[in-house]
């Protein structure tokens, strides 16, 4: 197994021996590029996609099949179609998402503005989804022209359904959550229970800020949500999230941007909680950092902070948090200060593997073949 | 036509100057493209405008405009403004 880090200064391989005790960090990839997202591909253990940008140049995907040993950029980059009538342009790849396994070589890009793009090709060729990027409700939804989260408005949490490649769900920051039946051709909202504290309506039909959204493999119907507003479960058939985060001690709150999933338990999850009180600093609420784990769907928690420094003001990205699939679960989580921590116990102890990375933007625990 | 590449995009070419041709600025580009295919979306979106942080000089006369028409005998630097910290 290994650990894809992607940071606001390059890519980091981090690498374990076989006791998930000693690691060993290689030297940076792309360094000074902004490094967005970077997934191994689950299907082969081979194809590794790299959601790239530079403070300079525009976004691409570079694509590689020996563990980032060498990369190629991919012939046709995520982008809107040239001359199309709201004229926009790819920010950034925000997102990467693989396909089903019986769909090889299917990858999803979220990107900013809040376009979705699919390529066929293994991340070589991207092409626009009309069904969402040309919704007749697209301008409502998505945040357009302007753009209020600081980096720019991103779509996010591309979940396929495992049993339906047509099903799936994406989140929008902000914007909320959305689901589409037919492959994308067509979506709708689904944030009903879902609350919103910066708007004059407590519970619209849109508008949310899903921060970070999971569907368990094992599980489709039981989706999980960290909002802006909140900790939330969906069991699908009540079409309705359900607010888990009020479980939580009212003095640390349900406020953080990663929610990971136990690869075997649809019932245990792991949060990292923030400050999203009063100008909503997103550091460790007291300036004690911990995670956050529930073993029944978020009805209880349990603080996990053995191990972690008693006074720290980390902040956790959305995906910068990842579970591995060994029999005792490792969770590791990444910080903006350039530290990735490990618990091989399930979020019972921890210890850090790497330190005075750059700003780390996305962990994904990857499995080579 | 000599075209200057600043470091950001000398990936791609591999040399601080290259050759390309064209009447205009977005036909250079474009040739540029086929010599060094991706280049040009690291610095042209898919409107076919010039991105943010990007400068083009026509000799020492900075443009943005795609559509400037180039005398052969005149270098074209691609250049980038600061970004980033």
């Amino acid at each position: 197994m290994t650990l894809l880090i992607g940071t606001r200064k390059g890519v980091f391989v981090l690498s374990p021996d076989a006791e998930r005790s000693t690691w060993e960090l290689s030297d940076p990839m792309f360094l000074g590029h902004v490094a967005q997202h970077v997934m191994l591909d689950p299907r082969d253990g081979r194809r590794m996609l790299a959601a790239m940008r530079t403070g300079h140049l525009g976004p691409t995907v570079f694509v590689s099949d020996d563990l980032g040993t060498s990369w190629r950029e991919a012939s046709k980059p995520p982008a809107f179609h040239s001359g199309e009538r709201l004229a926009r342009s790819v920010d950034a790849v925000f997102w990467l998402t693989p396909g089903l396994a019986d769909e090889p070589g299917v990858w999803w890009a979220g990107c900013s503005p809040q376009g979705l793009f699919r390529s066929a090709d293994g991340g070589d060729t991207w092409a626009p989804v009309d069904g969402w990027n040309d919704h007749p409700m697209w301008e409502t939804w998505a945040e357009w022209p302007d753009q209020n989260t600081p980096d720019g408005s991103m779509l996010h949490s591309i979940n396929i359904d495992p049993r339906d490649s047509n099903h799936m769900y994406l989140g929008l920051s902000a914007g909320g959550v959305f689901e589409s039946a037919d492959g994308g051709a067509d979506w709708h909202p689904l944030n009903a229970g879902c609350q919103v504290v910066f708007g004059p309506d407590l519970y619209p039909e849109f508008g949310h800020d899903p921060h970070c959204m999971r569907l368990h493999p094992l599980q489709p119907d039981r989706i999980y949500q960290q909002n802006h507003c909140g900790i939330y479960r969906m069991d699908r058939a009540d079409a309705r999230w359900v607010r888990v985060g009020e479980n939580m001690p009212e003095a640390v709150g349900d406020i953080g941007f990663p929610v990971e999933l136990h690869p075997r338990d649809p019932d245990t999850i792991w949060v990292f909680p923030m400050d999203g009180t009063d100008v909503w600093p997103r550091t460790s609420p007291d300036g004690k950092p911990a995670v956050y784990r529930s073993r029944d769907a978020g009805d209880s928690w349990t603080r996990c902070d053995s191990g972690l420094p008693p006074r720290a003001w980390m902040t956790v990205k959305r995906q910068a948090m990842t579970t591995d699939a060994a029999d005792s679960v490792g969770v590791y989580f990444g910080t903006t200060n350039g530290d990735v921590w490990a618990s091989i116990d399930e979020g019972d102890t921890w210890r850090r593997i790497a330190e005075h990375l750059p700003e780390i933007y996305s962990l994904e625990w990857a499995s080579p073949a | 036509m000599k075209v200057r590449i600043s470091t950001p995009l000398r990936s791609y070419t591999n040399a601080a100057v290259v050759d390309a041709e064209g009447a205009t600025l977005d036909e250079l580009i474009r040739d540029l493209d086929r010599r060094y295919p991706g280049i040009r979306f690291r610095f042209v979106d898919e409107q076919g405008r010039l991105r943010q942080h990007m400068k083009i000089f026509v000799g020492m006369e900075m443009t943005r405009d795609l559509s400037t028409e180039l005398d052969p005998a005149v270098e074209v630097s691609v250049m980038q403004a600061l970004s980033g910290g």
